[in-house]
């Protein structure tokens, strides 16, 4: 897909896709008015007990990053499995693509991962041949569609039911309605006959277990489940920080993020799997890969974005974000879209390239409090712009002017007090009854939309000496 | 922890946007808590808490501007701010600006102990929860982010409003939603902003109020702005303004 540079035009682009937005705000309102329900159910003040030891977990697991990583590696090898400890997404695509050639596999099938979007995965299988297919309802909707996830857990949010449907006409033999349970069941019969001939079968990663190695695979189709039981090779990407110590710490996290996702007590199908089958199994892979992914996460560490790598990837945060839900993923740029999208692009791809993200908000903070983790979303945004300040001095270099003045002005009250009077003397070429009815940009931006007031015949410090005469009478 | 109850000192830092574009609000917050029997003063120097440039990234020029106002209020007992973001810019952001600085950290520890927003102040502090205000209209309050998620301040307002004598509280519908203001983003990004003011302003149309109330008037300058341009009957008002109401005798 043609990667277009401007976060302004992407955003612009996305305004004008009135079928995006509606199915974007219907998809958003349901998902956060389920999760209020479910936090409701728990009660605000066990939710936030709740939040304190998921943060405390996930904060001890950074914090020992390092450990907990050899602890899962060792379990992994001593279970029959291998490992890959991927600096990059390239070595990441470069492990899998060449066992893909030495299996000589044709068809490789997918559960959900985020983080093979974010290494460019499939394009990659693609180009050896392989035949791959996403198993997952929303992520094979934009595989048919050619498209790049625009939600975290529902990656086909943007598209409605129409959409849907001529994308399946498209490779059914029948045609088929317009209506959902004719649509899941044709995706349902079609994907089912796939899972058959399985060469590799690639999933993403919940959690992985330090002290027993176990993946845990949560969905709702039982895709990934199906995948990690039917596939000779299995191959389970994951980024390094998705760990938890032990089984019991999974309680919580099972719990909260089920709840913060869609606000189901827990997903339908948790799946704890410990790699290559052994004598006793039924069923499992002969064959088991591990691909660590670190691809920008371990500098993060020890900075003041270290707590990003709390995330448990609930999406919470982008049904809670009013930009997100007027604007869809996509507008976002890179594959982690909303909020914590708006943290990730810049800190794991730069800030010179998606630093714009960090002013895609209003700081409204409810970002930060509908993550489950206790991200601080928001001051995160906040330092961000700081740090793309003080990076590029002379980024925008009207605004840097603007401050200087400003603080040079609002620090000496005898110098506010006059420009304030100047601008109010000054701004009648500007003003028509009682408003601002034209005006320089940004002023012209705020105009499109809305009225402004014309500054007043008095300022509060003009009356302030009549107020306070009143009070000593 | 401050002294509680009635007969208190407090400064008032107005905030610049009352300041310039509303002294009516300030007219009200002065009357509302001289009826409430606080000693008010106004210290000379104030200007801006220094939300816009701290929310734009530029720390230094904030702290700057920070420091004038903590100097500013050094002898007030208290300091009350009809504005709970920047009340909050204050509890939150000047820790942030002076993490480094151990002599201004400790200043601005200081200043924030003793700074509570409008609403906070009377109820929390003054003990007052009916401050014998008559507005008999159908009214509706829109809760701002900052002040609620930020400075923790949520009901007091809500228990203000709902002890005016005469007043029909509705809640409204996703009160919590951020409006859409966001500071430079109305205008770095005015057409999503414009998306969700326009999302707000019809949730407030579908309680049938008319007035909308709120605590914080760069959120209100946004939402009315908005109103204004579509031409709806509905006023827009500052908790003050609302509770500065005496009935018939001082109809707004």
């Amino acid at each position: 897909m043609h990667f277009e540079p401007s976060f302004h035009k992407r955003y612009h682009k996305a305004l004008r896709d009135q079928a995006m937005i509606k199915a974007v705000k219907l998809g958003t309102g349901r998902l956060r008015g389920q999760r209020a329900t479910a936090v409701e159910a728990v009660g605000k003040e066990r939710w936030m007990e709740f939040r304190d030891r998921a943060e405390a977990i996930r904060l001890h697991v950074i914090q020992h990053l390092d450990q907990y990583l050899e602890q899962l590696v060792d379990n992994v090898l001593k279970k029959g499995g291998h490992v890959c400890l991927a600096k990059t997404g390239e070595e990441a695509v470069q492990y899998i693509t060449s066992l893909a050639k030495k299996k000589n596999a044709k068809a490789i099938i997918k559960s959900k991962s985020m983080v093979s979007e974010e290494i460019h995965l499939n394009p990659a299988l693609e180009k050896e041949g392989c035949n791959v297919i996403e198993s997952d309802l929303g992520e094979w909707i934009i595989q048919l569609a050619g498209e790049t996830p625009s939600h975290i857990i529902a990656p086909a949010m943007h598209k409605n039911r129409l959409q849907v449907a001529e994308l399946f006409n498209a490779v059914s033999e029948e045609k088929l309605s317009t209506e959902i349970a004719d649509l899941c069941g044709f995706a349902r019969k079609h994907l089912r006959e796939k899972f058959l001939g399985i060469d590799i079968g690639i999933t993403g990663c919940n959690f992985a277990i330090a002290d027993s190695g176990a993946i845990t695979l949560c969905t709702n189709e039982g895709n990934a489940r199906i995948i990690s039981a039917l596939s000779p090779t299995l191959v389970t990407i994951m980024g390094m920080e998705r760990i938890l110590p032990s089984i019991d710490d999974l309680a919580v996290m099972l719990s909260l993020l089920a709840r913060s996702a869609t606000g189901q007590k827990l997903t339908v199908y948790n799946t704890l799997s410990t790699g290559v089958r052994n004598e006793e199994e039924l069923d499992g892979p002969q064959e088991f890969h591990l691909v660590i992914v670190d691809n920008g996460r371990s500098k993060l560490l020890g900075t003041k974005y270290e707590k990003v790598l709390n995330c448990i990837r609930c999406g919470s945060c982008l049904n809670a974000c009013p930009v997100y839900r007027n604007i869809g993923g996509h507008a976002y740029g890179w594959v982690y879209p909303g909020p914590i999208g708006a943290v990730l692009s810049p800190l794991y791809q730069g800030i010179d390239k998606f630093g714009e993200l960090a002013y895609a908000t209003t700081l409204c903070g409810a970002c930060t409090f509908a993550c489950p983790v206790k991200i601080p979303l928001h001051d995160m945004l906040y330092a961000l712009r700081n740090d793309k300040v003080e990076l590029e001095k002379k980024g925008e270099l009207a605004e840097d002017i603007a401050y200087k003045g400003w603080s040079a002005v609002f620090a000496t009250m005898s110098r506010y007090r006059f420009s304030v009077r100047m601008a109010r003397r000054f701004q009648f070429p500007l003003v028509k009854a009682g408003k601002i009815a034209y005006g320089p940009p940004p002023i012209s931006e705020w105009l499109k939309h809305r009225d402004m007031p014309a500054l007043p015949d008095q300022f509060f410090h003009e009356i302030w000496p009549n107020l306070h005469q009143d009070r000593k009478e | 922890m401050h002294r509680r109850g009635k007969n208190l000192k407090a400064s008032l830092f107005i905030t610049c946007i009352a300041d310039l574009m509303y002294a009516d609000v300030g007219k009200s917050v002065v009357s509302v808590l001289k009826r409430s029997g606080v000693e008010l003063d106004f210290p000379e120097g104030q200007t801006c808490c220094g939300q816009p440039a701290f929310s734009s990234g530029y720390y230094k020029d904030t702290a700057i501007v920070a420091k004038k106002i903590i100097d500013v209020f050094e002898n007030s007992e208290m300091v009350v701010i009809p504005s709970g973001s920047c009340a909050a810019m204050i509890h939150h952001g000047y820790p942030i600006l002076f993490k480094d600085d151990p002599i201004w950290r400790k200043k601005a520890k200081d200043f924030v102990e003793k700074t509570y927003e409008f609403s906070q102040f009377i109820v929390d502090i003054l003990g007052i929860t009916d401050v014998g205000a008559v507005f008999p209209q159908k009214v509706t309050y829109h809760s701002s982010c900052h002040m609620t998620r930020i400075l923790g301040v949520e009901e007091q307002p809500k228990i203000l409003l709902q002890n005016v004598k005469g007043i029909d509280f509705i809640e409204l519908p996703y009160s919590f939603d951020c409006c859409g203001f966001g500071g430079t983003f109305s205008m770095k990004m005015a057409d999503i902003s414009a998306e969700i003011v326009e999302e707000k302003v019809n949730h407030i149309i579908s309680t049938g109020a008319d007035v909308l109330v709120g605590s914080d008037l760069t959120c209100l300058m946004n939402i009315s702005g908005r109103i204004n341009r579509r031409g709806i009957p509905i006023k827009t008002m500052h908790l003050a303004q609302v509770l500065d109401q005496r009935g018939e005798k001082h109809a707004f």
